[in-house]
């Protein structure tokens, strides 16, 4: 009995487990990216004489590169090259083919009941498939590739309740800014969030992703949907795994948060915060020089689908430039068949090598001081791309797409 | 006696460390960059022993353990909020920088002043206005690993995870 977490560690730990315990439990998966990889390797090395020198299990250890592929400097160059020797040492297969909130699902390293810690704050993510995955640090992780294990305290669950259907040009990532205005940037700290609902339901795990991958934007442990048959048939030919559909069986909440999508509009969240939302109308004056379309939250084929169909034949702003990086190299592919990718080169933008691209400033799309984009990233912090001066406006891949062509915040409506 | 750095609400690890800052093992890079943004004077100002204090939500965002890293490396001996994001938390718990949460002392202190910390009972003392507070007490499993000097040294006292 319980909420969809408690249902997981209960089943995890074969015994009913209550929110608040701290339990210590056997990790399905562990992943680590180039950034956070090095500092886990550090706290692994001072452990892992214990266990013979090896990883608790190199098929279920993942260790992604995604954060600067191709390496744009010598320092990243060098991470990487200390990685891959450990990671041979290891026996562990580096992923490079987009970012690792893609990449592990699409691989079928994510099914429903697993319990998945990363070195990376979205790793929360792989809760739309049902899974409790939550973002670690690197000592975290490093203990968790030594043992196998790590520890939790069972958080307590705000439900988040998505109702109606989306209007006209709102999309699931409006939704997300919503949530973030309501709950707040810290109103999820230390909880899990279960998003449940009739809209919910009839979401495709694509937009799944993008509402679980924003439980951190409210300082969420994880968040999670119930499996059903969607993610079964999301699953199918990626896992042939057997995996349990749990569901959460009379939870007890700590809140519940109701959200009527019928009555959204596309909002804009405006720098520095992600909760600094508004409707898209009052922003429409803000002229921006760079978009930015991809990332964990938005970077998948509908996504691009939805910013192809708006940019299809036409030519950026002459002031605007644009980036798209697909999230992984199978998404890349077919949106390669699917044209979608010409019809941005077309237009004039810039079309990278699945990854993180731009979103953390660290390579391929950086802004210069006082510059503003817009992108469908999760994060519009200070200086996150580039120059602490430069402003970061967050919104959906449609609204992306739009301001695009025009040069300046657009309401995607009038280009549907 | 220390020095108080005053930081605001949801100060988050961009700020802390930005992320063309961190491709790196390098503690004494991470401590050159560290707040380099928001207070381009800490990096070259903060004595050992010096206390940060925060509002609420401090490090939120990413899970780069490079944050409270640099917090370290730069001899900072506690940072006080009024509350952490849950990542930041757990990382300065496992690397040994201590983090306490006392609402009463950040409210009461200011930019500046000077501090007494006692790490073992929780105690704060602002020694600029003489003003004592008390901080919020750990979580058990916490305490542990906290007095073990870090989720490592636990794990080798312990002989394993449990």
């Amino acid at each position: 009995m319980g909420t969809l977490s408690e249902e997981i560690f209960s089943y995890k730990l074969g015994r009913t487990v209550q929110q608040g315990e701290t339990v210590v439990v056997d990790v399905d998966r562990v992943m680590s990216h180039d950034t956070t990889t090095p500092l886990a390797i550090q706290a692994f090395r001072k452990l892992a004489q214990r266990n013979g020198g090896r990883v608790f299990d190199a098929r279920r250890s993942h260790i992604v590169f995604d954060h600067i592929i191709p390496a744009a400097t010598i320092a990243a160059a060098t991470l990487h090259r200390d990685i891959r020797a450990f990671a041979q040492e290891q026996d562990i297969s580096i992923l490079q083919e987009g970012i690792c909130h893609q990449v592990m699902p699409e691989r079928g390293y994510v099914t429903p009941g697993d319990v998945i810690v990363g070195a990376d704050s979205h790793t929360c993510t792989y809760g739309a498939l049902g899974a409790f995955a939550t973002g670690m640090g690197s000592t975290d992780i490093g203990v968790a590739y030594a043992t196998g294990r790590t520890w939790f305290r069972v958080p307590q669950t705000i439900n988040i309740r998505i109702t109606g259907t989306l209007p006209f040009g709102v999309y699931a990532k409006d939704v997300t800014f919503e949530m973030v205005r309501r709950v707040g940037v810290d109103g999820a700290n230390y909880r899990a969030i279960e998003y449940t609902g009739e809209l919910v339901e009839q979401m495709s795990v694509s937009e799944r992703f993008t509402l679980c991958n924003m439980a951190i934007e409210m300082g969420g442990k994880a968040g999670l949907v119930a499996p059903d048959a969607t993610t079964q048939a999301w699953l199918r030919g990626r896992t042939e795994r057997d995996y349990p559909l749990l569901a959460p069986r009379d939870p007890r909440y700590e809140r519940v948060v109701e959200i009527d999508a019928s009555r959204l509009r596309p909002m804009i969240a405006c720098p520095p915060d992600v909760n600094n939302v508004v409707p898209v109308e009052e922003v429409e004056h803000v002229q921006i020089d760079q978009v930015f379309l991809g990332t964990c939250t938005n970077g998948r084929l509908d996504d691009l689908a939805i910013a192809a169909n708006v940019m299809r034949g036409k030519t950026l702003h002459p002031q605007t430039r644009m980036v798209v990086v697909p999230a992984s190299r199978e998404i890349y592919l077919e949106a390669m068949r699917l044209g979608y990718l010409e019809i941005f080169v077309q237009a004039g933008a810039s079309v990278g090598t699945p990854g993180c691209g731009p979103c953390i400033g660290r390579h391929y799309g950086v802004l210069a001081p006082g510059e503003r984009a817009l992108t469908t990233m999760n994060r519009n912090f200070t200086g996150r791309m580039g120059d602490p001066t430069a402003e970061i406006y967050l919104g959906s891949p449609a609204t992306v797409a739009a301001t695009a062509l025009t040069g300046h915040i657009t309401d995607p409506r009038n280009f549907l | 006696m220390s020095r108080i750095w005053m930081l605001g609400d949801n100060v988050n690890t961009d700020v802390i460390i930005p992320g063309r800052y961190n491709v790196t093992t390098d503690r004494a890079q991470l401590a050159r960059y560290c707040l380099c943004e928001v207070l381009p004077e800490f990096s070259q100002q903060v004595q050992a022993g010096d206390v940060v204090m925060a509002g609420h939500n401090f490090g939120c965002g990413s899970s780069r353990e490079h944050a409270p890293a640099a917090f370290l490396a730069s001899g900072v001996q506690a940072v006080i909020a009024r509350s952490f994001a849950r990542i930041f938390y757990r990382n300065a718990v496992n690397i040994g920088l201590p983090v306490l949460v006392c609402e009463d002392a950040v409210l009461a202190s200011a930019d500046g002043q000077q501090i007494e910390v006692d790490l073992a009972s929780g105690v704060i003392r602002n020694v600029t206005s003489g003003q004592t507070f008390q901080a919020e007490p750990l979580d058990p499993f916490v305490a542990r690993i906290v007095a073990a000097g870090g989720i490592i040294e636990y794990i080798r006292q312990e002989g394993t995870l449990r």
